[in-house]
């Protein structure tokens, strides 16, 4: 497809860390059908040294979507908690090499669910982080997403 | 590997015996239709020629029909034509929900110039009720444009009872007819359109050339201004090749008609029979009472059409999807939209369009790829059957 660049479409094709964690120690879901991305992301952490050792997804969402949203949990599996939450959009566009303007928002959703999922980590395990400070995931997602385009 | 091309409203191929009467008029007998002398003498009468047989598929005399560069350009006349020429009589123009953009946009620049749009209603099937439309008429009301087939779901509208209606009110009455031209039988005089667009690239000619019928004593100003080609309603030289095309295309159309009709209705039945046999939660969108031949426009709950659409061309498959994001604004079918179909299920919906090259084969082909696509994508979904939306 002209529309994506060929590692968002090997990341499409091929995804990685698809399915969910059984008694996931954090699960974060962002978007919604009606939106038309809805991602679920799970990890599991090592509770003594906060190193993620695991995350899957599930996305209901477009090529860019499940594009981003493997390639976000590839990018976090291995790292601490603190490092994983400042994974940004922007990077995980870098990391696929690029997304189409008008995609941008499906990385903006793969960014939230992470710290979605790491917010009820935190919650479950009396734990902050600085990098969730002032994150909200109910937050409603035309705030979150700084895409003037969906609609 | 394989292609499938299952997208005919979207655009056909130009059958070789369009493109045979095309190839001369590009170098051969290039002659500008309005010269004098005799090769230009010739592509005016192979203009003349086309326009006969573009008249003769629609029961309309042959000065009635007027050649444009696209069906787009003829609704745009249509709207821009009459609203300007019975200015006086009023404002007001009635539409439906459900139209093509060239129409819906012609609407919304219309507003900025003062001038008011109704927008009709349908209900689920996809059809205009024409007590809608009785109730919408108000004593400037100038225009009256209702499709004849949908193009996302296919729903042919009751244009006869409409355009009755239109009348009885003395408004004139146009048609953007370009889904419905050799898909379903067309008679303007019986379904007394004053005004109705077509398109000569849905019908096996090529692209660049539509057509305006326009009732002889219609009141529609100029949209094109110019020279004094076709009979100086429309300015620009001819573009004489493509109107050939046209026109030889719509000699088939109508020597084909009943056979198309047949063949691909019977194709698009075995299609919609076969997914729902062998995959789970789809929901067919639109009605089988009036629908275009080709038209199939499938729901497949849970998953997300761009994903289903890049799938399938990885496979060779080529579809349409009414989904948001595979559109540019981000917005979902407003056709599905105004049918009444929750969003969520919009993102999954899928056009198939069969036409006159589409063979069972590809058909058995297209519904295995489908059926692990969509389980593939129904695995990696976070939405499912179980989970419910």
């Amino acid at each position: 497809m002209a529309m994506y660049n060929d590692k968002v479409m090997d990341y499409f094709l091929h995804p990685h860390n698809v399915g969910e964690i059984e008694n996931a120690d954090g699960t974060g879901v962002y978007g919604s059908p009606v939106c038309g991305d809805m991602m679920q992301i799970t990890i599991s952490v090592d509770k003594d040294t906060d190193v993620i050792t695991d995350a899957k997804f599930k996305t209901f969402g477009c090529g860019s979507a499940i594009a981003s949203s493997s390639m976000a949990t590839d990018m976090i599996i291995g790292k601490t908690v603190e490092e994983a939450l400042n994974v940004s959009n922007k990077q995980i566009i870098e990391e696929l090499g690029g997304l189409p303007a008008i995609k941008i928002h499906c990385s903006v959703l793969a960014d939230h669910a992470i710290k979605s999922a790491i917010y009820d980590y935190a919650q479950k395990n009396n734990k902050t982080y600085a990098g969730l400070e002032g994150f909200d995931p109910n937050a409603d997602d035309e705030e979150q997403d700084d895409s003037p385009e969906h609609i | 590997m394989r292609q499938v091309y299952l997208d005919y409203s979207a655009t056909t191929p130009v059958k070789k015996e369009v493109l045979d009467e095309m190839l001369p008029y590009f170098s051969e007998k290039f002659g500008n239709p309005s010269s004098l002398y005799d090769i230009g003498q010739e592509a005016a009468a192979a203009v003349a020629k086309a326009r006969g047989r573009v008249a003769h598929l629609i029961n309309a005399d042959t000065n009635e029909v007027y050649f444009t560069s696209c069906g787009s350009e003829a609704d745009n006349w249509a709207f821009f034509g009459v609203t300007d020429a019975q200015s006086a009589k009023g404002k007001h123009v009635i539409t439906t929900e459900i139209e093509h953009h060239a129409i819906l946009h012609s609407g919304e620049y219309l507003s900025k110039r003062g001038i008011d749009v109704t927008y009709l209603p349908v209900d689920h099937e996809g059809r205009v009720h024409p007590e809608d439309l009785e109730k919408a008429i108000r004593p400037d009301t100038v225009l009256v444009s209702v499709m004849l087939v949908n193009n996302e779901v296919g729903t042919v509208q009751p244009i006869k009872e409409l355009a009755a209606i239109a009348h009885k009110h003395g408004i004139t009455f146009h048609s953007d007819a370009v889904q419905g031209l050799g898909n379903v039988p067309i008679d303007v005089k019986d379904m007394g359109v004053d005004l109705m667009s077509f398109s000569s690239h849905k019908i096996y000619g090529p692209k660049g050339v539509g057509a305006m019928y326009m009732k002889k004593g219609t009141r529609i100003s100029n949209y094109l201004h110019g020279g004094a080609q076709e009979s100086a309603r429309r300015a620009g030289t001819e573009n004489t090749a493509g109107i050939v095309g046209f026109g030889k295309a719509a000699e088939l159309a109508e020597q084909n008609l009943k056979s198309h009709i047949k063949n691909v209705s019977s194709l698009r039945d075995y299609f919609i029979e076969q997914v729902k046999k062998n995959i789970p939660d789809v929901i067919v969108n639109g009605t089988m009472d009036g629908r275009h031949p080709g038209n199939a426009n499938i729901t497949f709950k849970y998953i997300e059409g761009e994903s289903i659409l890049i799938l399938l061309n990885e496979k060779g498959i080529y579809i349409s999807t009414g989904s948001a994001c595979s559109s540019k604004s981000l917005a979902p079918s407003h056709v599905l939209t105004a049918l009444g179909i929750p969003v969520e299920m919009i993102h999954g919906s899928i056009r198939f369009t069969v036409g006159d090259f589409t063979t069972k084969e590809d058909l058995d082909y297209t519904i295995e790829c489908l059926t692990d696509i969509v389980k593939h994508l129904r695995e990696i979904s976070s939405v499912n059957a179980e989970k419910g939306w």
